[in-house]
């Protein structure tokens, strides 16, 4: 006990004397919560538009007042013509314009960002249906007064929202559409992963490069306990890590952890100890720190942020690579992230995941036995 | 006493025969030369001994074990130091001798009050803090030979102990590795310097896998009428297969 406990020591220096490397297992969970929760986002916030309304009616200046005190959008004038639209998109001074003609409004947008493009007029259309839809409740519980007050325009712009069936969107989980609701389980996926299989896979593969590994083996020490030992720190920065993210993505990125937490924790353990299991199987079959530094960051990393879900939809992926993502760890614990921490769902819904992530965790570990030479041959 | 003693020893990988049918023994605190080209073996037969490798076939006792049945006792009865540098350059002098203690189970208080003399001795007091990467590689050397004989083994194999190291420091080292044969401990020894094979008591040389001559350097010179055991390497080394020279 007492060798593994300087064994353990000694696996910490290593960590704490490489400044560097501290830093960067410290500080990159924070510098990639702060990224991607404000600086990479997908959601769209003011966004300047333009309105051309000739007519200027009840209806019209209702539906800019509703654009308008919504975060996405925010007025930047009033035009007198339908000509001045492409001057302003051309110069870039707006990137929406709302066109109001008889019984129809024209939404344009600019369409060489056709992801923006697509968001701001769903955004719109939906703002302008729900406020056709209060008017029309309002004008119902008013009775007959816009009748009386004989405002056409209104009138057959309810009458329009009373015939037709205007589908209403209610986004469930995040009704705000933040987009940190998303990133955070997929950073904490990369993380973990970062973190535990990358640097113990390296750090293992250092002994060997360094000739340290020989002694070591020549030694009367278990090599299952000089494996366990490199494990221990990078587990423990695991947690922290952990630790950090959660703290980080509820009190600056109010993302508030729906599930229950210890649910949450159970799940990040189990893929803390698959990705670590992951790191001691590609530490086997390699000698040098750099191939072990590419095999985790090409095999590991790279499709993980693509393929996961983080940054791109799995559903919209040739059928191909939606195959080969089956087989990333960090895609089913990103699943039973989202589902625990964003939708707040038990373990009963998060069993398959959880499964499957116990079952590559069996495999792997079988694998990395059979291979483990510690013999070196 | 023999501490080593190996009948019919041989390693095969695949079709390969890296190690063939080679028998001797080793007296205890015999300095022990274990010589050949590369590729000639003797870092497979070494390995063996050492309870790295299963032999193919053959027996070996090593200071008393078994190397077929009982590798984890023979680990803990000798020492190792490898030819690539075997200290944590990262730590520094004393917990890399503390780690080492700790590995090979030396209790602590004896690890501490060892250490003391030891450093002394290696005139490294001062340099007790210091990270080991900042020492010179030859003091790196003599250090890492003192802590592979820390724990009193009975056997220590030094595996081209002085590879890159200046001819000062080689000859410190080898007072280094008289000292611990007088103490009694057995050292098994290779080397590529010809020089240094004549500091041992006695020297086997490996040819593709075999011990082709195996003496005292002075009879080995005798017998094969040469001037200096570089010679009497290169002769035996001509006979050889696929070994370089």
């Amino acid at each position: 006990m007492r060798s593994f406990r300087i064994f353990v020591q000694k696996e910490f220096f290593h960590i704490m004397r490489d400044r560097w490397t501290t830093l960067i297992l410290l500080v990159l969970p924070i510098l990639m919560i702060i990224l991607f929760g404000f600086g990479i986002t997908t959601e769209i916030r003011n966004t300047k538009f333009a309105v051309y309304d000739p007519s200027g009616d009840y209806t019209t200046r209702g539906i800019v007042n509703k654009l308008e005190s919504s975060e996405y959008f925010t007025l930047e004038r009033y035009i007198d013509s339908e000509d001045e639209i492409e001057r302003l998109f051309r110069r870039g001074e707006t990137g929406f314009a709302i066109v109001f003609g008889d019984n129809r409004i024209l939404l344009i947008a600019d369409g060489t960002d056709p992801n923006t493009a697509s968001v701001l007029t769903n955004y719109a259309t939906a703002l302008i249906n729900s406020y056709l839809q209060e008017s029309a409740v309002r004008q119902v519980g008013g009775g007959a007064a816009t009748d009386v007050a004989g405002d056409p325009p209104v009138a057959s712009a309810t009458a329009a929202a009373h015939r037709t069936i205007t589908p209403e969107i209610r986004l469930l989980y995040n009704p705000s559409l933040k987009s940190a609701y998303n990133i955070v389980p997929g950073i904490m996926g990369m993380i973990l992963m970062l973190i535990c299989a990358m640097m113990t896979s390296v750090s293992i593969a250092r002994e060997k490069e360094l000739g340290t590994m020989e002694v070591l083996l020549v030694s009367p020490m278990k090599p299952f306990l000089i494996i366990l030992s490199k494990i221990v720190p990078y587990f423990t920065i695991s947690v922290i890590n952990y630790i950090t993210i959660l703290l980080l993505s509820v009190f600056v990125l109010k993302v508030p952890i729906a599930g229950s937490l210890i649910l949450l924790s159970g799940l990040s353990l189990l893929f803390i100890f698959v990705s670590l299991l992951l790191g001691i199987l590609i530490s086997s079959v390699v000698d040098k720190q750099i191939t072990a530094l590419l095999i985790s960051g090409m095999m590991l990393m790279m499709p993980a942020v693509f393929l996961s879900g983080l940054m791109f939809p799995i559903e919209s992926m040739p059928e191909v690579l939606q195959w080969l993502s089956h087989i990333l760890p960090v895609k089913w614990f990103i699943i039973a992230v989202r589902s625990v921490m964003v939708k707040g769902l038990g373990i009963s819904s998060i069993l398959q995941e959880v499964s499957i992530l116990i079952g590559m965790g069996i495999i792997i570990l079988i694998i990395s036995i059979k291979k483990f030479k510690y013999r070196l041959e | 006493m023999k501490v080593i003693e190996v009948e019919n020893l041989t390693k095969r990988f695949g079709s390969f025969t890296a190690v063939d049918n080679i028998s001797f023994s080793v007296e205890r605190g015999e300095i022990f030369g274990f010589l050949g080209a590369n590729g000639a073996g003797k870092t497979t037969a070494m390995k063996m001994l050492c309870g790295l490798l299963r032999p193919s076939g053959g027996r070996g006792i090593v200071s008393g074990f078994d190397i077929n049945r009982e590798s984890e006792k023979i680990k803990a009865s000798i020492g190792y130091m490898s030819q690539k540098f075997a200290l944590y350059e990262d730590l520094k002098v004393w917990e890399n001798i503390r780690l080492y203690a700790g590995i090979y189970g030396v209790p602590e208080k004896e690890a501490t009050e060892r250490s003391h003399t030891l450093l002394e001795e290696l005139g490294l007091e001062k340099e007790r803090n210091s990270l080991v990467k900042s020492l010179p590689l030859g003091w790196r050397q003599k250090l890492a030979f003192s802590v592979s004989i820390f724990h009193k083994p009975t056997i220590v194999f030094l595996d081209e102990p002085t590879g890159g190291v200046d001819p000062v420091t080689r000859r410190q080292f080898w007072e280094m590795i008289y000292k611990a044969a007088a103490s009694g401990i057995t050292v098994f020894v290779t080397t590529h310097y010809m020089d240094e094979a004549e500091y041992c008591n006695r020297v086997s040389i490996m040819v593709d896998g075999r011990i082709d001559a195996l003496s005292s350097p002075a009879s080995l010179k005798k017998e094969f009428e040469a001037e200096s055991m570089d010679e009497v390497f290169r002769k035996l080394a001509r006979k050889s297969k696929n070994g370089e020279l």
